[in-house]
C-alpha cells in the first residue's frame, strides 16, 4: 500500500509469552472480520507462536503471563533493552492474574503437591512491572481482542490512548442486563474497570473483576451491600484475590 | 546412499507451537545418542492452588489453564464437580455443553492445521507470507475459525475463558434466532471444508510409520466427546474412574512436563487417536474425507493427525447442524439444575482437541476442594512425541538426510501433535 509513491514503513511488532496459558496472544489471532487488516498495518518480526521468524528489532514489544522463574527475568529485561514501547497485555502480565494465588502457599509446599520429590525450579509470581518498566498495561483475562487491536492502532498512529476508568456497571447497564447481584451472586463489577464489554455479568455470572479496579472504586461500601445480601466476608475477598488485581485492597 | 554419522541438533523454544519446548538430539559415529523433547515451559501448579477453593470457581480458574482449550477444561471441571456431588444436568443443557465443545474443536483444529501446520507444508515460516501467496487457503482458515469463534461466544458467552457454563448447567442460553443463524453458517461452512480438502489432497505429508498405542473415550452410539469408558488399540477397556491406571504418569529430570504410558513406553491421544478408536461413529460426510485423503484407522503415521483434524472439524459441523436442529425444536428453559452442597470425589473425562484431559476433584461437605488432579492430553503425548522422534532421527540418519532435513522433520513431528504445552505444566 503506498501513498504519494512511497511505502510507509510498518511498525515492528514482537509477542512474547511468559509464564501463562497464552491465551492473549491468541487472542491477536482472533478478531477474524479484521485481522488482515490489522496485519497489514503491522511487520511482525518475532511471535513464536505463530511464526518461525525471530527478529530482535522489535519497536513494541507485546508481553502476557508473568514472571515465575530466574531464566524469565533474563528474558524479560532483554526484550525491555530492544523494545521502544513494552506493552504488559493481560492479567497476568499486569497484576500476576490466577497464577499469584500461588503466592498464598510456600514454594516447597506447591512443588511438592504437584511433582512430589522431584525438584522443579520456580519462584513466587512477579508482575513484569515488578521487574522492568512497563510503558502500558491492558488488563483483561483474556484481553479484549477489541482493545489491544485499537491500542495498538492508536500506537502506530500516534493517537491517544484511552482504557475506561469507569466501572464494568455502565457497560452492565447499557446492555439492559438484570443485575446479577438482584439475582443473589457476588459481582465485582462496581469496583472493576470497564472495557471488557460486562462480558461475565451478560453471560449470567458475577465479575471476578480482571480488568483491576475502577477510578474510586469503593470496596467498603460494595462488600457492606453484598453482606447484607447474605455473602459471606470469606466468599467476597476469594473473589477478589482471584486474578490479584486488588491485592492492594484486601491484603 | 550415505550415513550421516555425526549430527547436533538443538533448537531452542520450537516455534508454531502453544509454550516452550526443546529438541536435542545427538547422533555419533551413525548412532542414535540422544533424541530428547524437553518442554522447559514454567509450571503454574494448579492442583495446588485449588486446594481451598470454593467448588463454584473451580471451572473459571481451570479455564485459565489454557488459552486454546479452555472450554474443554471448564467442561472437565464441572463433569468432575458434578460427578463428585452427584448433579444430573438437563439434556438441553448437556447439547448445549457439547455444542460449545464442538466450536473450540473446530476453532482449535483450524488453527493449528491452517495457521501452524500448513506454512510447514507450504514452506514458508508463518501463515503471514500465505496472506499473499495463497489467498483462497488463508480465507478458508478465517472464515471457519471466525465461525468457531462466533458459536463458542454464542454458546459459552467467550471462546477463550468461556463465562456461561456453570455448575449444573448453563447460566444463560443462546436466543434461538442467534441459533437459527449459526445453523444457516454452519451450513454454508461446509463448501469450506470441502475445498479444504481439495487442497490437502495435493499436500504431501512425511512417511514416517512407528506403531503405537492410541487412547481415547469409548464411543457408545456416538463419536465420543465428554465422559465415558477409556479405550486403548492395545486393547485395553477401563471406566472413567480408573483413569490413573490408564495414565500411569512418570517423570523425567530434562522436562518440566510429566510423561505417561499404558500398554508400551508411551501412547498417543488427540484426533489421530479417536480417529483410530472411533473411526465407525464418525458421519458419512467425514468417513468419505478420510477416504479421500487416505486416512483408515488404525494409522500409525503421527504426521496423519492434521488430516484426522480436518476430518474432525468437518464431523464436529456435521453434528453441530444437527444438535442445532433439535435444539430449535425444544424451549431452552430448562439449562440449569439446582443442587445440594455435598462431600465427594469425581472425575471428569473430556475429549479435547489434543486428547483425553481429566480432572479429578475431592469436595468437603461446604463445597470446599480438598484435593486436585489434573492429566492433560499434552502431558500424555509428551513420552510418545519422544520416542517418535529416536525413531524419526533413526530412520532419518539411514536415509543420509542432513542435519536441516532431520531438523524440520523433528519440528513438524512436534508440532503434528499440536502440543498445548504451557497445558502440560498446569
Amino acid at each position: 500500500m503506498k501513498y504519494l509513491g512511497i511505502e510507509p514503513q510498518k511498525v515492528r511488532v514482537g509477542v512474547f509469552d511468559f509464564t501463562g496459558c497464552e491465551g492473549c496472544e491468541l487472542q491477536l489471532s482472533n478478531n477474524e472480520g479484521s485481522l488482515l487488516d490489522f496485519l497489514s498495518l503491522l511487520e511482525v518480526v518475532n511471535f513464536r507462536e505463530v511464526s518461525s521468524d525471530e527478529g530482535q528489532d522489535y519497536d513494541i514489544a507485546l508481553v502476557d503471563g508473568n514472571i515465575s522463574r530466574a531464566d524469565e527475568v533474563e528474558r524479560i529485561k532483554e526484550i525491555r533493552s530492544k523494545a521502544n514501547i513494552l506493552v504488559a497485555m493481560g492479567s497476568c502480565a499486569c497484576f500476576g492474574g490466577v497464577n499469584q494465588q500461588k503466592n498464598r502457599f510456600e514454594i516447597d509446599d506447591v512443588v511438592k503437591e504437584v511433582y512430589g520429590e522431584h525438584k522443579v525450579e520456580t519462584e513466587k509470581v512477579k508482575r513484569i512491572a515488578d521487574v522492568v518498566d512497563v510503558d502500558l498495561e491492558i488488563p483483561g483475562c483474556p484481553v479484549s481482542k477489541k482493545e489491544v487491536e485499537r491500542i495498538v492502532v492508536n500506537i502506530v498512529t500516534g493517537a491517544d490512548i484511552k482504557i475506561p476508568k469507569y466501572p464494568v456497571c455502565v457497560e452492565c447497564k447499557q446492555k439492559l442486563n438484570t443485575c446479577v447481584v438482584d439475582l443473589g451472586q457476588i459481582c465485582l463489577g462496581p469496583i472493576t474497570r470497564a472495557g471488557c464489554d460486562a462480558v461475565c455479568p451478560t453471560g449470567g455470572v458475577g465479575c471476578l473483576g480482571c480488568r483491576g479496579p475502577a477510578e474510586d472504586a469503593n470496596f467498603e461500601s460494595l462488600k457492606q451491600i453484598l453482606m447484607e445480601k447474605g455473602h459471606s466476608e470469606a466468599a467476597i475477598v476469594e473473589r477478589m484475590r482471584f486474578y490479584g488485581a486488588f491485592n492492594d485492597m484486601v491484603g | 546412499m550415505i550415513k550421516k554419522t555425526n549430527m547436533k541438533i538443538n533448537v531452542h523454544h520450537v516455534t508454531r507451537v502453544e509454550g516452550h519446548g526443546n529438541i536435542n538430539v545427538t547422533v555419533k559415529d551413525g548412532k542414535l545418542i540422544e533424541a530428547q523433547w524437553a518442554v522447559v515451559e514454567t509450571p503454574r501448579f494448579f492442583e495446588a492452588i485449588l486446594r481451598g477453593k470454593p467448588h463454584e470457581l473451580a471451572p473459571t480458574l481451570t479455564s485459565r489453564i489454557c488459552g486454546i482449550c479452555s472450554i474443554g477444561h471448564t467442561l472437565a471441571s464441572l463433569r468432575a464437580t458434578e460427578r463428585a456431588m452427584d448433579i444430573e444436568i438437563p439434556k438441553n443443557a448437556q447439547s448445549l455443553r457439547l455444542l460449545a465443545k464442538h466450536g473450540e474443536t473446530m476453532q482449535s483444529h483450524a488453527l493449528h492445521v491452517f495457521f501452524l501446520a500448513a506454512p510447514d507444508l507450504l514452506d514458508v515460516n508463518s501463515v503471514i507470507p500465505l496472506i499473499e501467496s495463497h489467498p483462497a487457503v488463508v480465507g478458508i482458515a478465517v472464515r471457519l475459525k471466525g465461525l468457531a469463534n462466533d458459536l463458542c461466544d454464542l454458546v459459552a458467552g467467550r471462546t477463550t475463558h468461556p463465562v456461561s457454563l456453570v455448575v449444573g448447567g448453563l447460566s444463560k442460553a443462546p436466543k434461538k434466532a442467534d441459533l437459527e443463524v449459526m445453523r444457516k453458517r454452519l451450513v454454508d461452512s461446509l463448501d469450506d471444508v470441502a475445498t479444504a480438502v481439495e487442497v490437502f489432497k495435493g499436500l504431501t505429508l512425511p512417511d514416517f510409520v512407528r506403531e503405537t498405542e492410541f487412547v481415547a473415550l469409548k464411543g457408545e452410539d456416538s463419536y465420543p466427546w465428554i465422559g465415558g469408558d477409556l479405550v486403548s488399540t492395545d486393547g485395553v477397556v477401563k471406566p472413567e474412574d480408573d483413569y490413573l491406571a490408564m495414565t500411569n504418569e512418570y517423570k523425567e529430570d530434562f522436562t518440566t512436563s510429566k510423561f505417561t504410558k499404558l500398554s508400551r513406553e508411551s501412547f498417543a491421544a488427540g484426533a489421530l487417536a479417536r480417529f483410530n478408536n472411533n473411526y465407525d461413529f464418525l458421519c458419512d460426510e467425514a468417513k468419505a474425507t478420510s477416504e479421500a485423503l487416505g486416512l483408515a484407522p488404525v494409522n500409525h503415521n503421527p504426521y496423519m493427525n492434521n488430516v484426522a483434524q480436518l476430518i474432525e472439524i468437518q464431523h464436529a459441523i456435521v453434528e453441530s447442524i444437527e444438535m442445532i436442529g433439535e435444539l430449535l425444536d425444544d424451549d431452552l428453559k430448562d439449562i440449569c439444575a439446582e443442587y445440594e452442597v455435598k462431600a465427594g470425589q469425581g472425575v471428569g473425562a473430556v475429549e479435547v482437541p489434543r486428547g483425553i484431559l481429566y480432572h479429578d476433584y475431592t469436595i468437603d461437605d461446604t463445597g470446599t476442594i480438598t484435593k486436585a488432579n489434573c492429566i492433560i492430553p499434552t502431558t500424555q503425548n509428551n513420552a510418545n512425541i519422544h520416542h517418535d522422534m529416536a525413531e524419526l532421527v533413526t530412520q532419518q540418519i539411514e536415509l543420509g538426510k542432513s542435519d536441516e532435513e532431520v531438523t524440520k522433520l523433528c519440528e513438524m513431528l512436534v508440532r503434528a501433535y499440536d502440543p498445548c504445552i504451557s497445558c502440560s505444566v498446569h
